[in-house]
C-alpha cells in the first residue's frame, strides 16, 4: 500500500516536469532573494525609490527577482514544449515560490529574534518585507505578487519585439536614473537649476509619476526613432547637418574652456566684449562648415574604405576630447574627485592591460608598481626622512619626482619579474600576490620606519605646481590625469599592432610556439611587466599627491583585485574596455556611497559571473583572447613552467 | 621543457641565483649572530618550536585541500581559505550558546566535537558547492579562467559572510580544559591545547594517509589524479570523485579551521587569507599534488616561520621581528617556485604536472 502510493506519488512527480523546473528556478531565485534580504542590501536599496513615496527599489528588485525566475523557468519548459499551461504554469509557480520563500523568511524574522547571528534580521526588514502590512495578509501578498510578476515574466516573451525593446531600454533608462539620482540632481543643480525646481522630474527619494513618464518616454522614443534618425543621418544633408552641429557643439565647448583659461591666466580678460566672442565663434563655425562643404566623401562620393566620412571622424573626436575637459567644470568639485579615481584606475588598468590582457601574464601582485610610485613620490617629495632632509636630498617638486618614480616602478616590475620569469598561470598569480603583499608588509613594518613612515604613512606631500598655481583641487588635478590617460591610452594604442605587442599577443596564446617563432621571452615577459609597472606608478604618483598623505593600508590587495575585476569586466586587452569596465566598477560605488561595503561582494560575484557567462568581456578586443592553449589528452599543464 | 632553458645560463638567472645567495647568506649571518648574542634561552626557542608545530599542523590540514585538488583538477583554489573561514564560522553559532550554557565546562570533550562537526559539515558542503557552481562548468575552460573564479569566490564568500554576519571578531570562548591543563619540562610550558591540536591534525591526517591509500575511493582519486580521461574509461565516475576531493578538502579544512580558532580566539570573515596563501605555500613546499608532500610542508613552514623572524632577524638588530614573519612565508613560497618547482620531496605525480 505504502509502496504503491509512493510510486503514485514518484509518476506525478515525473509528470509534472514544468512544475519542477518552475520550482528549481523559484528556489534560486528565491534563494538569491533571500540572501539580498539577509545580507541587508534589501534595506539599503529600500533607501532608494523608483517612484518617490509609491514604489522602492527594494520592492522593485523583488519583483524583479520573480519576473526573472518567471522567465528563466519559462525559457527552459520551452525547450521542450511550446503549450501555454505549462509554460504559464512553471512560470507563475516559480514566482510565487519566491514570494513564498521570502513570506516564510519574514515568519521567522518577526517570530524568532536572530540578530545574534543575522545581523539584519531586524524588525525594519520585517517591516520591509510586508510592505507595511499585518503579517497574514502580507504573507498572500508576496505570494500572489510573486506569482504574478512570474506569469508576467512569461507572457513578456509574446509581447512584440518592437514594444519588448522600447518598454526594456525605457524601464532600463528608469532605473538607472532612479539610482543615479543624487548624480543626476547634482549635476542640474550645477546647470542652474536648484533641486527645488526639479519637481518635474523628482519626488521624495525617487522619481516623480512627471519623471517617470518622461523618462520612459525617452527610453521608447529613442529606440523607436534610432532606425529613421540612422537613415536621416546617412543620406548627404543629414550628414551635412548632423555634422554641422557636431562640429559646431564641440567648436562652442572649446571656445567656452578658451574663455575660463584665459581668465585663469589673464583676469583682466572678462571685460573682452560679447561681440569679439561671438565673432570668433562664427568664424570658427563658418571655417568648419567650409570644411565640411569641401569633404569629398560628404558629396555622395562614399568611399568603401571608410565606415565614416574623415570630417565626421574629426567631429567625433574634437567633441568627445572637448567634453571630457569641459566635464569637471560641468559636474562640480565633488564628482570632479570621482573622476580623477577613475582615472587613475584608467591609468592602473590600462598598465595591468598590457600585462594581463596583452602579454597574458596574470599578476596579482600588481598594487605594488603601484605602491612604489607613491611611495617614491612621497619619499622625495615630503621631508619625512630627515637624514636625507637636512642635506638637502629631498624635497623635490612633484614635477621631479614623477619620471623617478615612474623610473622605478618599472625597475621594480624588471627586478619582481625575473624570478617569475619561468611560472607560467596560477603560480605566476599567487606568487605576484605573495610579492605585492611582502611590499605591503614592508611598508608596513619599523624596519623602514625612519624613511616611509610605518604604520603612520607619510604626510604632508606636496601638491603639484604649475607655474605658481599649485594644483590643489579635484578639478585641476582632474586635468593632470586627463593628460597622463590620453598619454598612456596613446601609448597602449600604438604598442598594441607593433612589433611588440604581436609579440607580447603571440606570447599570450602560446609561449612555446612563441619561442619557436624568434620571440625572445625573457626580455618581451619583462618588457611587459616593466610597461604595466611604469603605467601604474605613473598612477601613483599623482595618487600620494592627491591625497597628500599616504599609508600602507591604502596598497592592499583588493586594489589589485579590484583593477583585474575592471579589465576582466571590460574585456582582457580590450582598451575601451579598461575605460569602461572603471566607469561601472569604479564610479558606480562612488556614487552609490551606501553600497560601499558590499563593493567587493560585487566585484567577487562579477568575476565569477564573467567567468561563467562572459569571459571575454563587454567590450571585447577585437583578436579574440584566448587564456592559454589546451592540449587534448595531455591536460593543461603539459609544459613546465 | 625546462631544461633547454636551464642548460642556457641568461643573465637572468645569474641574478636569479645573485638574489637567492643574497637571501641565504642574509640568513646564514642573522642566525648566527643571533645564537651568538645568546639573548633566547633554550626554553624560549623550545615554546616557539611547539607552537610552530601546532601552527604548521593547522597549514598542513589546509594544505591537504589546496594539493588533492590541485591533484585532481590541476587548479589552485583560491577560495579553499574561505572554505577553511566557514567552518569555525559557522560552528561559533554552536559553541557559544554551549558555552553560556555551561555545557562546554562540564561536557568539554563531546561540545568539541560537535563544533568541531559543524564545521566539518559547513566547510564541506561550501566546497562541494563551489566545485558545482563555479568550477564544473568550467573544467574544459583554459587554465586561467577557473583560478580568476576562484579569486573572484574567494571574495563573494569573505563578503557574504560579512554582510550576514557582520564585519565583528566572533571571539571563541575558552576552553577551560585546554588552556588551564600544561605541562613543563624545566621552565619550558608545554600546553594540552597545542598538544591537541597536534595529534588531532596527525590522526586526521593519518587517517586521510590511509583512507587514499587503502579504500577504493581513495584509489579512485589518485586514478583520476593521474588520467581523468582513462579513469573514467576504467567505469570511474569523474564528477563524483572529483566532488569528494572536494568534500575530503573541505572537512579538513573545517578541521583545521576549528583549531585555528581554538588557538588564536578569534574568527572574522578575512581570517582565511593569511592561512590559506600559507598553506598553499606548504603545498608547494612539499610538491603539489603530493600527500604527504603537504603534510611534511605544513610542519616545515610552520616551525620555519615561528622560528624565523627571531633566528633570522633578531641578529641583524631589526626592530620587532616579528612584523616580518609573513614576508619570510612569501619569499620561502617564492625561493622554493624558483629553485625547486617540483617542491623539496619531489612530485610524486607526473613531472608534468608542476
Amino acid at each position: 500500500m505504502q509502496g504503491q502510493t509512493l510510486g503514485d506519488l514518484r509518476k506525478i512527480w515525473q509528470e509534472a516536469w514544468p512544475a519542477r523546473r518552475g520550482l528549481r528556478h523559484g528556489l534560486v531565485l528565491g534563494g538569491v532573494s533571500l540572501f539580498l534580504a539577509l545580507a541587508g542590501l534589501l534595506e539599503i536599496f529600500a533607501k532608494r525609490e523608483v517612484i518617490g513615496n509609491t514604489l522602492s527599489m527594494a520592492t522593485a528588485l523583488l519583483m524583479l527577482l520573480a519576473f526573472f525566475a518567471g522567465r528563466q523557468a519559462s525559457a527552459t519548459v520551452r525547450k521542450e514544449t511550446d503549450r501555454l499551461l505549462p509554460l504559464f504554469l512553471a512560470g507563475t509557480l516559480s514566482g510565487a515560490i519566491v514570494g513564498l520563500l521570502l513570506s516564510l523568511l519574514t515568519l521567522l524574522v518577526s517570530q524568532v529574534d536572530m540578530r545574534d547571528i543575522f545581523v539584519y534580521a531586524t524588525p525594519t526588514l520585517v517591516e520591509l518585507l510586508t510592505l507595511g502590512l499585518p503579517i497574514g495578509s502580507a504573507v498572500p501578498v508576496l505570494i500572489v505578487a510573486g506569482g504574478a510578476m512570474g506569469a508576467l515574466g512569461v507572457a513578456w516573451d509574446y509581447l512584440p519585439a518592437l514594444f519588448r525593446r522600447m518598454a526594456g531600454v525605457g524601464l532600463v533608462w528608469l532605473f538607472l536614473v532612479a539610482l543615479l539620482r543624487e548624480l543626476v540632481q547634482d549635476l542640474l543643480v550645477n546647470q542652474g537649476l536648484p533641486r527645488a525646481q526639479q519637481g518635474l522630474l523628482f519626488a521624495g527619494k525617487g522619481l516623480s509619476p512627471w519623471g517617470v513618464l518622461i523618462l520612459l518616454g525617452i527610453g521608447a522614443g529613442w529606440v523607436y526613432l534610432r532606425p529613421y534618425l540612422r537613415r536621416w543621418l546617412s543620406t548627404p544633408l543629414g550628414r551635412l547637418i548632423g555634422l554641422s552641429l557636431e562640429g559646431w557643439a564641440a567648436l562652442y565647448i572649446a571656445l567656452v574652456l578658451l574663455e575660463r583659461l584665459v581668465l585663469i591666466w589673464w583676469p583682466a580678460a572678462a571685460s573682452v566684449s560679447l561681440i569679439v566672442r561671438l565673432a570668433l565663434w562664427a568664424g570658427t563655425a563658418v571655417a568648419w562648415s567650409l570644411l565640411l562643404a569641401l569633404d569629398a566623401p560628404l558629396r555622395g562620393q562614399v568611399q568603401e574604405r571608410f565606415r565614416q566620412p574623415r570630417s565626421a571622424q574629426v567631429a567625433n573626436a574634437f567633441l568627445l576630447v572637448n567634453l571630457l575637459l569641459l566635464l569637471p567644470l560641468l559636474v562640480g568639485i565633488r564628482w570632479s574627485d570621482v573622476l580623477d579615481n577613475i582615472g587613475l584606475y584608467v591609468l592602473m588598468g590600462l598598465g595591468l592591460n598590457i600585462v594581463v590582457g596583452f602579454a597574458g601574464l596574470l599578476d596579482l601582485g600588481y598594487v605594488a608598481f603601484f605602491a612604489i610610485g607613491a611611495y617614491t613620490t612621497g619619499f622625495l617629495t615630503s621631508r619625512l626622512a630627515q637624514e636625507f632632509s637636512l642635506r638637502g636630498v629631498i624635497g623635490w617638486s612633484f614635477w621631479a619626482a614623477w619620471p623617478v618614480a615612474i623610473l622605478l616602478a618599472a625597475l621594480a616590475g624588471v627586478l619582481l619579474g625575473i624570478p617569475v620569469l619561468r611560472m607560467r598561470g596560477d603560480y605566476l598569480a599567487i606568487v605576484t600576490l605573495g610579492f605585492g603583499e611582502i611590499i605591503q608588509k614592508l611598508a608596513n613594518s619599523d624596519l623602514l620606519k625612519p624613511y616611509i613612515g610605518g604604520a603612520q604613512g607619510i604626510l604632508e606631500i606636496p601638491k603639484p605646481v604649475l607655474g605658481n598655481k599649485p594644483l590643489v583641487g579635484s578639478q585641476e588635478l582632474y586635468y593632470l590625469i586627463f593628460l597622463s590617460v590620453l598619454l598612456v591610452i596613446y601609448i597602449s594604442l600604438r604598442l598594441a599592432p607593433s612589433r611588440i605587442g604581436r609579440a607580447w599577443m603571440a606570447m599570450r596564446e602560446d609561449e612555446d610556439v612563441a619561442e619557436a617563432m624568434g620571440i625572445h621571452l625573457v626580455s618581451y615577459k619583462l618588457l611587459a611587466f616593466a610597461v604595466g609597472a611604469a603605467f601604474s606608478g605613473m598612477a601613483g604618483a599623482i595618487f600620494a599627491s592627491k591625497l597628500s598623505s599616504i599609508f600602507p593600508n591604502s596598497f592592499s590587495l583588493l586594489i589589485s583585485i579590484n583593477v583585474l575585476c575592471l579589465i576582466i569586466v571590460g574585456g582582457m586587452g580590450s582598451i575601451p574596455g579598461v575605460v569602461v569596465g572603471a566607469l561601472i566598477l569604479v564610479g558606480l560605488p562612488e556614487v552609490l556611497q551606501e553600497f560601499a561595503e558590499y563593493r567587493l561582494l560585487f566585484y567577487g560575484a562579477l568575476l565569477v559571473f564573467m567567468m561563467l557567462a562572459r569571459p571575454e568581456g563587454f567590450w571585447p578586443a577585437r583578436r579574440r583572447f584566448r587564456w592559454g592553449v589546451e592540449e587534448a589528452g595531455q591536460g593543461p599543464t603539459g609544459r613546465t613552467g | 621543457m625546462g631544461q633547454r632553458w636551464r642548460l642556457r645560463i641568461e643573465p637572468t638567472t645569474l641574478v636569479v641565483w645573485g638574489i637567492g645567495l643574497a637571501i641565504l647568506a642574509f640568513v646564514l649571518v642573522g642566525t648566527v649572530s643571533t645564537l651568538r648574542g645568546g639573548v633566547y634561552s633554550l626554553s624560549t626557542w623550545g615554546s616557539l618550536l611547539i607552537f610552530g608545530l601546532a601552527q604548521g599542523a593547522i597549514y598542513a590540514l589546509i594544505a591537504l585541500g589546496y594539493t588533492m585538488v590541485y591533484g585532481v583538477l590541476f587548479m589552485i583554489n583560491f577560495a579553499h581559505s574561505e572554505v577553511f573561514m566557514s567552518g569555525p564560522y559557522i560552528a561559533y553559532f554552536v559553541i557559544t550558546p554551549l558555552a553560556k550554557s555551561g555545557f562546554l565546562d562540564q561536557q568539554p570533550i563531546l561540545s568539541l566535537l560537535l563544533t568541531l562537526l559543524v564545521a566539518m559539515a559547513v566547510s564541506t558542503t561550501l566546497a562541494v558547492t563551489l566545485e558545482r557552481v563555479a568550477y564544473r562548468p568550467l573544467r574544459k575552460a583554459p587554465r586561467l579562467v577557473p583560478l580568476i573564479t576562484a579569486i573572484g569566490a574567494s571574495f563573494f564568500i569573505q563578503y557574504a559572510f560579512r554582510s550576514l554576519f557582520g564585519a565583528d571578531f566572533k571571539v571563541y570562548p575558552d576552553v577551560a580544559l585546554l588552556e588551564e591543563t600544561s605541562w613543563y619540562i624545566d621552565t619550558l610550558q608545554i600546553r594540552l591545547l597545542y598538544v591537541v591540536i597536534i595529534v588531532a591534525a596527525v590522526v586526521m591526517m593519518a587517517g586521510l594517509y590511509l583512507f587514499i591509500r587503502r579504500t577504493k575511493i581513495g584509489k579512485a582519486i589518485r586514478s583520476v589524479a593521474e588520467d581523468k580521461d582513462v579513469a573514467a574509461l576504467m567505469g570511474i565516475d569523474v564528477n563524483r570523485t572529483i566532488s569528494t576531493t572536494f568534500a575530503i578538502g573541505g572537512a579538513l579544512a573545517g578541521a583545521a579551521g576549528v583549531l585555528y580558532a581554538l588557538m588564536f580566539k578569534q574568527i572574522t570573515h578575512t581570517v582565511g587569507f593569511i592561512p590559506g596563501i600559507k598553506a598553499f605555500t606548504c603545498a608547494v613546499l612539499g610538491g603539489i599534488g603530493n600527500i604527504p608532500g603537504a603534510m611534511f610542508g605544513g610542519f616545515f613552514l610552520g616551525i620555519f616561520e615561528s622560528l624565523g623572524p627571531t633566528l633570522f632577524f633578531s641578529g641583524w638588530g631589526i626592530p620587532s621581528p616579528t612584523q616580518l614573519k609573513d614576508v619570510i612565508a612569501f619569499t620561502m613560497l617564492v625561493l622554493v617556485l624558483i629553485f625547486r618547482p617540483t617542491g623539496l620531496l619531489g612530485e610524486v605525480l607526473a613531472r608534468k604536472k608542476a
